[in-house]
């Protein structure tokens, strides 16, 4: 049996390694996605357009608005002439803030009566919006002088609260998870496009045996990725590796495991390639979206939190964030594992289940 | 282009119609697809953070940190849970049941009549979701903040607080600031630029790895009809995509309509096109389904979901991937669709964006021309 399966898998790692582009693919675009996506997805709010609408002549408000000026935040201030001209820069996205000083301003300062200041908001980016209005409202109150209080922010496993050691991270687990699913769910249909899965079957191989060809080359392939792109994050980038290897290495392992087993699943089901690229991708997708890689899975809404439970990818980003960052305890690492293990059992489980049911 | 051209278009049409109709996957992909896809966008891709999981840990027992404790557990941004000892959380923090962490020291009392009031009490949030860590530190400056004044007019004191300034805010196009209504059109362009490429790539590969590519171009079909009979189907296909999302995003989720259906055709055409275009180029480039899938996946889907501007901000990515994101369409889409939606047909915005994508789209039909004219001769 061992020879028999040996020879498969040998057959299998050839088919993908064989073609200089397949070689090419397999490593050449995740690394090229890891460098530009790591610089890319944040939600950071820098280098802001602004616009100011100064009606007042008056030193109050011409020490605000110079304050505006000396934020770093904002990269460009436009100086408005009147209010007509509001609505054209924001409509047209030249400013994501207009700050209208009234004409009373100065004199109610002086007057030590309440002054107004109106933010007109960009609502469009509602985000970056809710950020920039947050970053004004503070240099507003720096001007009054009585904030009540201004609390100190303290952030632990990533002080600087850096977008790169969250993205680089989470990157790992999405482009190990494309790679796993792309090479185990083309690598059956492949075959029966071909015609060659008959042959196959008609081999003294049981169909025990052809799921384990199929599955160990792909799971070693994706392992092989997994750890490249690992290594990437932690000499190229830097991002504090503060765990055990070990661990991570592990959840890894279990992680690819769940996925091979949908790849498979996707495969046992798919006719032709291209049902095997729309599988992966439908299983992709979602997984992508609801594994707090984006947003944060507790931001949806409760029911979709429970379906949120059933993806591999969104419990190992627990892992490998906390790993990277936190230093999580085995304990941890084991709690946030035995689900994806679960998922595991249940994908390659159903995926040969398929198998021997198509067979026959 | 005299009437055989026409009549030979219009048989490739009607060849690629037929194939279209009969594949289950096709209108899998083009109707299916999109109302899943944009199902799942619409509810699991969200910003507004409503119940931050956080502990108070309350080392004084006075009653302003029992009243402070009650400020946070009546936020609706908080899920607060209270305790006295900061070590029992802790743990929490590194498995991301916690996001934060207020800590009321029991000098608090002490600290807060002091003049060094900004230490009276300590946040601390999980770095490893920036994001979320920095509405942490936001709501709780929030919640504090007015505890204090609230505070100080309990004692009878309002004038210690009363701002001299007080900031009106006013937010046009999207005033509740719902991060669903910026992110579902942004959605649109991500599921079209999936849906654009996957089509045609997928699709165009299989004729060549059939080698039914080579059956056409022996038929006396020019290389123009060719194309405009490829994607003719696809366009139409497309556009029927194009409009389950609208119509889910504006009756299920709500989301306002403010532009011209028009101008969202118009924009939507010139977009698709490029996406089609693309799929065709890439489909032409590599025979291999496997190469085909491999480069959709990595030009289409991945890089209109991060450099689009769709969630991440365009505006703080490093310059080189700035001009990176240039040439993404989805990046021009996500900025028309957005305005379409919510701000109505904007001149100035639309004009440039949607001439910036004819300009993409055309480049990627010379390419696709030139490409399929070499296996031509």
């Amino acid at each position: 049996m061992f020879s028999r399966l040996k020879a498969l898998i040998f057959k299998e790692l050839l088919a993908i390694l064989r073609d200089k582009r397949s070689r090419l693919l397999l490593v050449v675009p995740p690394l090229a996605q890891m460098i530009i996506f790591s610089f890319a997805a944040t939600l950071e709010v820098k280098n802001v357009e602004i616009g100011i609408l100064n009606n007042d002549r008056g030193q109050a408000s011409h020490e605000l608005a110079q304050r505006f000026h000396g934020a770093p935040t904002f990269r460009h201030i436009t100086y408005l002439g009147g209010v007509e001209e509001i609505a054209a820069l924001i409509d047209s996205q030249k400013a994501i803030l207009v700050v209208h000083i009234a004409s009373d301003f100065s004199r109610k300062v002086e007057a030590g009566v309440p002054a107004e200041v109106q933010f007109i908001l960009d609502g469009r980016r509602s985000n970056a919006a809710q950020i920039v209005q947050g970053y004004a409202a503070r240099i507003v109150n720096q001007f009054n002088g009585t904030q009540p209080v201004e609390l100190v922010p303290r952030n632990w496993f990533n002080p600087n609260l850096s977008y790169i050691w969250h993205t680089v991270p989470s990157l790992i687990g999405i482009l190990s998870t494309l790679s796993g699913l792309i090479v185990t769910g083309l690598s059956v249909a492949r075959e029966r496009e071909l015609g060659t899965f008959d042959q196959l079957l008609v081999s003294p191989l049981k169909p025990f045996e052809i799921l384990l060809g199929k599955t160990i080359p792909s799971f070693f392939l994706a392992w092989a990725e997994g750890l490249l792109i690992l290594g990437v994050a932690i000499f190229v980038f830097r991002v504090p590796f503060n765990g055990s290897v070990l661990l991570l290495i592990g959840g890894l392992s279990v992680f690819l495991l769940a996925i091979v087993g949908v790849g498979l699943f996707i495969s046992a089901l798919a006719k032709t390639q291209q049902q095997a690229v729309l599988g992966a991708f439908v299983f992709m997708v979602p997984a992508m979206l609801m594994s707090g890689f984006a947003t944060p899975v507790e931001n949806m809404p409760p029911w979709l939190q429970v379906v949120a439970e059933g993806n591999p990818l969104k419990h190992f980003m627990i892992i490998i964030k906390g790993v990277f960052l936190k230093d999580m305890p085995p304990a941890l690492v084991a709690a946030n594992a035995w689900p994806i293990l679960v998922i595991a059992l249940f994908t390659l489980g159903g995926a040969s289940w398929l198998f021997r049911s198509r067979l026959e | 282009m005299n009437s055989g051209s026409l009549r030979r278009m219009r048989g490739l049409i009607r060849k690629e119609m037929a194939q279209v109709v009969r594949d289950p996957s096709s209108i899998l992909i083009a109707f299916v697809l999109p109302a899943v896809l944009l199902f799942l966008f619409g509810y699991g891709v969200s910003l507004d953070a409503n119940n931050v999981k956080i502990a108070v840990v309350l080392e004084d027992a006075s009653p302003e940190a029992q009243s402070l404790a009650v400020a946070f557990k009546n936020s609706k941004y908080f899920g607060t849970r209270l305790g006295r000892d900061r070590r029992q959380f802790e743990e929490d923090l590194v498995a991301g049941k916690l996001r934060g962490m207020v800590v009321v020291p029991a000098t608090f009392t002490e600290t807060l009549r002091s003049d060094n009031a900004s230490t009276a009490i300590q946040v601390i949030a999980d770095g490893s979701e920036p994001n979320t860590a920095s509405f942490v530190h936001n709501y709780v400056q929030g919640v504090f903040g007015n505890w204090l004044i609230q505070q100080s007019f309990d004692v009878g004191r309002p004038e210690a607080v009363a701002p001299r300034v007080a900031i009106e805010t006013r937010v046009w196009f999207n005033p509740e600031l719902q991060s669903r209504w910026f992110l579902l059109p942004g959605s649109i362009a991500i599921i079209m630029t999936i849906i654009g490429t996957l089509l045609t790539a997928l699709v165009v590969a299989r004729e060549w790895a059939r080698g039914t590519m080579e059956a056409l171009m022996a038929t006396p079909i020019g290389i123009v009809e060719l194309l405009v009979g490829k994607l003719m189907p696809y366009y139409l296909l497309g556009m029927g995509s194009m409009a389950v999302c609208v119509v889910a995003s504006v009756t299920i989720f709500d989301l306002p309509f403010r532009g011209s259906v028009f101008a969202l055709v118009f924009v939507s055409s010139i977009f698709l096109i490029a996406m089609l275009a693309l799929g065709l180029l890439i489909s032409t480039v590599s025979k291999n389904q496997f190469v085909a899938s491999q480069i959709a996946l990595v030009v289409g889907f991945l890089p209109s979901f991060l450099l689009s501007g769709f969630v991440f901000e365009i505006g703080s990515m490093p310059v080189p991937i700035q001009n990176l994101t240039r040439i993404i369409p989805a990046r021009y889409f996500v900025t028309c669709l957005q305005t379409i939606f919510l701000a109505g047909d904007i001149r100035s915005v639309l004009l440039s964006n949607t001439a910036a994508l004819a300009i993409i789209a055309t480049v990627l039909m010379v390419l696709v021309a030139r490409k399929t004219n070499k296996r031509l001769d």
